[in-house]
């Protein structure tokens, strides 16, 4: 195990609310039970693993990104920036140019191309990730500060320093956020396996569809969690075995998985199937990239 | 004096868009020389972010001396507009263009 190189999994789906904070904390506590886990928590735009994990917090760091500030002064108002600006975070209106940080991508290119070094970048405090260390499981929150509107760059943030700090941990989880825009693509980017979970309703097997087109594009091994298994219908089964996608467990529709969790509690050693499903779900992406 | 509606249309009959930032058109009526004039806002449906504070550059450079819409500007887009001396009157959604004017000539809009 030493020798191996650390195993990335990514817990993502196309519709939110399906259960994936369920299956990472679960899995992460499980798994820490028995080797150092890692847990990252990449929802920053409302992370709540943290409801689930109880430790000690080793380290705060607040996380920053660079945006343009107008000089008055030096500026020329010869509206590059604003026409430069592909994001509408620089606009010109009349002899006034708004720079709008929420929007900003910190991509650099009003304030290089200014000619009159007009928008110099400064510091902008986004967001902070957070390092909790609760025995074996190491938990990494990262949140963006509310109003911010790119989760895209403390993501990256988050998967570098996680990397520099606890990179050699030997299993690695990672909680994405739902849907299946730029900030799920940013968050799965680095994994070596990414858990669709999804429910079976019309809806689940709709945006489970986007979230496996989503994977293909970026060359994504995956595997499908059935969450709520018992209600709705089978059609997600059905599309799976269609489409060949594995699917690495089925979590029942049960009172009491709902019942501890709204209560910020642990399923897995409460719960007996739970623990089989865990132990399939690792299994089955221990498989998968051991041949790849 | 301008008048500048959003409208989901290029006509009198057109209905209010009920948007600031992705509204489809700007309708803007000259009431000194009762001229219309229709701006084409469409392109901003290619936009995923930004929409708003694009549209508000746009309206900037129409420079109208009313704006009546439906749901209101967006936070960023209503932090541009306070650069304009403009009157904004809102709700006017689910009228058509010629409705929201008549009912603004009564005084029966909504100001911002």
């Amino acid at each position: 195990m030493i020798n191996n190189p650390p195993l990335k999994i990514g817990i993502a789906s196309g519709k939110g609310g399906t259960g994936k904070t369920l299956l990472s904390t679960n899995l992460a506590a499980y798994l820490s039970q028995t080797q150092p886990t890692l847990l990252v928590d990449l929802d920053v735009e409302e992370p709540d693993d943290f409801l689930f994990v109880r430790g000690t917090t080793q380290s705060i760091t607040d996380q920053y990104k660079m945006i343009p500030v107008w000089d008055e002064k030096a500026c020329t108002l010869c509206g590059i920036c604003s026409k430069t600006c592909k994001f509408h975070a620089v606009i010109q209106l009349g002899s006034i140019i708004l720079v709008f940080k929420e929007l900003c991508h910190s991509c650099y290119a009003c304030s290089e191309l200014c000619p009159a070094e007009a928008l110099p970048m400064q510091k902008h405090k986004m967001g902070e990730i957070k390092t909790i260390i609760s025995g074996n499981l190491t938990f990494i929150e990262s949140r963006l500060n509310i109003g911010e509107e790119q989760a895209v760059p403390l993501i990256h943030q988050t998967h570098e320093l996680a990397e520099k700090t606890h990179g050699n941990i030997p299993l690695q989880i990672f909680d994405c956020p739902p849907g299946t825009s730029c900030p799920v693509v940013a968050s799965t980017r680095n994994v070596d396996f990414v858990v669709l979970v999804t429910e079976p309703t019309p809806f689940g097997l709709n945006d489970l569809k986007l979230a496996v087109e989503t994977m293909k594009e970026i060359h994504k091994p995956v595997g499908v969690v059935i969450n709520r298994y018992g209600i709705g219908n089978n059609e997600v089964e059905m599309y799976c075995q269609e489409a060949g996608i594995p699917v690495l467990a089925k979590i029942p529709y049960d009172r009491r998985i709902a019942e501890l969790y709204s209560n910020g509690q642990l399923v897995y050693d409460k719960i007996e199937d739970m623990q089989t499903s865990l132990d399939n779900i690792i299994k089955a992406i221990q498989n998968v990239v051991r041949k790849n | 004096m301008k008048i500048a509606f959003t409208a989901a249309g290029t006509t009198w009959d057109s209905m209010i868009d009920p948007r600031f930032g992705r509204t489809e058109f700007f309708i803007v009526y000259n009431d000194e020389t009762q001229e219309t004039t229709v701006f084409d806002n469409s392109a901003v449906k290619n936009e995923a972010h930004g929409a708003g504070t694009a549209t508000a550059q746009k309206i900037f450079e129409i420079k109208p001396d009313v704006l009546i819409t439906g749901n209101g500007p967006g936070e960023n887009a209503a932090t541009a507009l306070k650069q304009l001396d403009m009157k904004i009157f809102v709700n006017a959604h689910n009228m058509t263009i010629k409705e929201a004017y008549d009912n603004y000539k009564n005084g029966k809009l909504q100001p911002l």
